[in-house]
C-alpha cells in the first residue's frame, strides 16, 4: 500500500483551496537501471476528487507527470468541516484514497 | 511572455551560437522554477508541523508549546530568524533542529536516541523533524535573519565553523570552499552560492528549509550539510552535531540581514 | 578572482567588528575545530572517518592558507606533487576516448552510498568542466576543455601534461580545487589515459 497522501483543504474566499502531495514513483517505463534492464512503467492514470458526492476534479495522467505529484486547485461549493476525498488508480490497478476535512482558511 | 522578450533581446545582441544555447537552458530552468513556485508542497509539511507542535506526544504526553526557541517559552514567531544562538539552559550554541531535540527530550520525555531517530524522510518513513522545522521556519517568513553572534560561545562557534569551512580532506581533497568559495560557478547546471559573499548568503541561506523536488520532501539545513559531506566523500555527518552548528553559525554571519523565505522550493 | 572577503585577515577584521569579548587564537581555533570534526562523524562509516580525520601534508597546507599559499609553500607543493606522478609502464598515454566520455560523465565512487568496490570510480569531470559539445549539462568550476586538443596540440608533450594534470593537478597549481585523481587513487592509470584521449584524440568529439 502506497504512503498516505499529504492533503490540506482550506477556504480561500468563497472557494476551497486544496493541496495534495501524492507519493508515487511515476515510472515512465523508459528508464534503464544500472544493469541495463528497463524499469517497468508504474504511474498514476486516474485521479478523482469528490466532495458531497460530486466530482470536483478528474484527471487522466500519463508518463509526463513526475514522481510524487503535487496538485494544487480550487473548487466552489465546500464549507469548513466538510470532507473532501481524493483517489488515484495506477496502471497496475493499485489505488489509494485519502480524505481531508476542510479547514477554516 | 518574459522568456520570449529575453530571447529576442539575446538574439538582437548577436551572441554566438553556443552562448545562446546556454542562455536558453538557463532561462528554461528559471521558467521551470517560476512554474513550480505557484504551489509549494512545503505548505503541507508546515501544516503537519503545526499539528505536531500542538499535539501532546512522547512519554510525558506534553505538547511542544512551552518549547523555548530563544525568544522565551512558547514563542515561535520570529524565533527562526534569531538562530543559531547560545542557550543558557544547555550552555550550548544550538540551531533549530538541535533545539527541537532538546525540547522533545526535556518537555516530552523522549529518549535522545528516539527523538533523533528519523531526521530525514524516506519512502514509508515521514520525518516529524522535517515537519516541525518547516512549521517553525515558516513562522519567521518575511523577517530579517539576525543570528546574534555576540556571546563568547557564539563567537567560538563561528571560528570553529570557519576552520571547518576551509578544511580539505578525503580522496577528492574537497572542502566547503571548493564549491562555495567563488561567485558565478556551478556544478553541472546547479548554481553554487559563494557563501562568504553576503549578497549571495543572504539570498540562499535564508531559503532553507525547502521542499526539494529531487528528494520528494522538505529538507533542512542539517540535511543540506549531510548531503554536502556525502558529495565531499566524507562519512555520515552526525545529526545536529557540533560541527554542523558551527558551520551554520559561520554561514549566518554572512547571511544576517537576509529576508527569510522559508520553507522554500528547490530542485 | 580574489576579493577582500577571501583574505584570511578578513575573518579577524569581521570578528573585531562584531565586538566580541573573547575569541580563540588561530591555533586554538584550529585545535578546537579538529576535535569538533572528529566528534561529529561518530555514527557513520569508521573507515571513511579515519581517512578524512587525517589530512595529508598538501591538504593541511591548503587548509591553513585557504588555498592561497605563499610562493615558497606553493613551489614546495608543486614540486612534491610533481614527484608523485606515475605514468603507465607501457608509455602509452592515449587510451580510448569513448571510455573517457563515460568516465567523464560518471560521478560514481567513494561516497558512503557507493559500496560496490568492484565498480570503478568515475571522474565526474562534467560536474566542473565543459568537455564534449553534445553535453550541455556541464559545470563551470573549472575551465572549458572543449577543443582542447585542437587548440593545444595532440603530441607527446601535451599528452604527458594532460595525463599529469589529471593524475595530480597540484603539480601545476598548488591548492587547485581539482581532485588529485591519480595520486589519491580515485582513477586508475588506464582510466586517466582514456580521459587523455577524450581531450586529445583528433577523433574525439571534443576536437571536432
Amino acid at each position: 500500500m502506497a504512503d498516505p497522501m499529504r492533503i490540506r483543504a482550506s477556504m480561500a474566499g468563497d472557494k476551497v483551496e486544496v493541496r495534495v502531495l501524492m507519493s508515487h514513483e511515476m515510472e515512465t517505463g523508459q528508464r534503464k537501471d544500472a544493469s541495463g534492464a528497463v524499469v517497468p512503467a508504474h504511474f498514476i492514470q486516474n485521479v478523482t476528487v469528490t466532495h458531497a458526492g460530486r466530482t470536483v476534479l478528474s484527471a487522466q495522467w500519463g508518463t509526463s507527470i513526475s514522481k510524487n505529484p503535487f496538485v494544487h486547485f480550487r473548487f466552489k461549493g465546500g464549507k469548513p468541516g466538510e470532507k473532501v476525498s481524493i483517489s488515484w488508480v495506477d496502471n497496475r490497478g493499485e489505488r489509494r484514497t485519502d480524505e481531508v476535512v476542510i479547514g477554516g482558511g | 511572455m518574459a522568456f520570449h522578450r529575453v530571447l529576442a533581446a539575446v538574439l538582437a545582441a548577436g551572441l554566438p551560437c553556443v552562448c545562446l544555447a546556454q542562455q536558453d537552458t538557463q532561462k528554461e530552468v528559471e521558467r521551470y522554477r517560476e512554474l513550480l513556485a505557484e504551489g509549494n508542497p512545503a505548505d503541507l509539511f508546515e501544516a503537519r508541523g503545526e499539528e505536531l507542535w500542538k499535539a501532546p506526544r512522547g512519554p510525558k504526553q506534553v505538547s511542544l508549546e512551552r518549547c523555548d526557541l530563544g525568544l522565551g517559552a512558547g514563542v515561535v514567531k520570529g524565533a527562526y530568524a534569531q538562530l543559531p544562538r547560545w542557550f543558557p539552559d544547555t550552555d550550548r550554541v544550538q540551531d533549530l533542529e538541535s533545539r527541537l531535540l532538546t525540547c522533545m527530550v526535556g518537555l516530552q520525555g523522549f529518549r535522545p536516541e528516539d527523538a533523533a531517530k528519523n531526521p530525514f524522510s524516506a519512502p514509508g518513513r515521514p520525518s516529524d523533524l522535517e515537519a516541525l522545522a518547516s512549521f517553525v521556519a515558516g513562522q519567521s517568513r518575511g523577517m530579517t535573519l539576525a543570528a546574534p553572534l555576540r556571546h563568547p560561545k557564539e563567537i567560538e562557534a563561528f571560528q570553529i565553523g570557519e576552520q571547518l569551512f576551509y578544511r580539505r580532506a578525503g580522496p577528492h581533497d574537497f572542502a566547503c570552499v571548493s564549491c562555495h568559495g567563488e561567485n558565478g560557478k556551478r556544478i553541472r547546471l546547479q548554481e553554487l552560492p559563494r557563501l562568504t559573499d553576503p549578497a549571495e548568503a543572504r539570498r540562499i541561506f535564508t531559503s532553507w528549509p525547502a521542499y526539494r523536488v529531487s528528494q520528494g520532501s522538505v529538507r533542512t539545513m542539517q540535511h543540506r550539510l549531510f548531503d554536502c559531506y556525502w558529495q565531499m566523500r566524507h562519512p555520515q555527518l552526525d545529526y545536529a552535531s557540533e560541527a554542523s552548528i558551527a558551520l551554520e553559525v559561520f554561514m549566518a554571519k554572512y547571511a544576517n540581514g537576509g529576508e527569510i523565505r522559508a520553507p522554500g522550493l528547490k530542485r | 578572482m580574489r576579493s577582500i572577503l577571501a583574505l584570511p585577515g578578513f575573518a579577524a577584521l569581521a570578528l573585531s567588528l562584531v565586538g566580541c569579548a573573547g575569541g580563540l587564537s588561530d591555533d586554538e581555533a584550529r585545535q578546537r575545530a579538529e576535535r569538533v570534526f572528529r566528534e561529529s562523524f561518530s555514527h557513520g562509516n569508521r573507515q571513511m572517518a579515519a581517512k578524512v580525520e587525517q589530512q595529508d601534508e598538501v591538504q593541511a597546507l591548503c587548509t591553513r592558507y585557504r588555498n592561497e599559499p605563499p610562493k615558497d609553500v606553493a613551489d614546495g607543493i608543486e614540486r612534491s606533487q610533481g614527484a608523485v606522478i606515475r605514468y603507465p609502464a607501457s608509455g602509452k598515454l592515449l587510451g580510448d576516448w569513448r571510455q573517457g566520455e563515460k568516465i567523464a560523465q560518471d560521478g560514481y565512487g567513494l561516497r558512503f552510498t557507493d559500496p560496490d568496490t568492484k565498480r570503478p570510480n568515475g571522474g565526474g569531470c562534467y560536474n566542473c568542466h565543459r568537455i564534449a559539445p553534445a553535453e550541455i549539462s556541464y559545470g563551470t568550476v573549472g575551465p572549458s576543455l572543449y577543443r582542447f586538443g585542437a587548440l593545444r596540440g595532440t603530441g607527446e608533450a601535451t599528452q604527458r601534461y594532460v595525463y599529469a594534470k589529471i593524475y595530480d593537478s597540484q603539480a601545476f597549481l598548488a591548492c587547485s580545487h581539482m581532485p588529485r585523481f591519480g595520486h589519491n587513487g580515485v582513477l586508475s592509470e588506464a582510466q586517466i589515459t582514456h580521459l587523455v584521449a577524450l581531450l586529445l584524440d583528433p577523433g574525439s568529439p571534443v576536437n571536432k
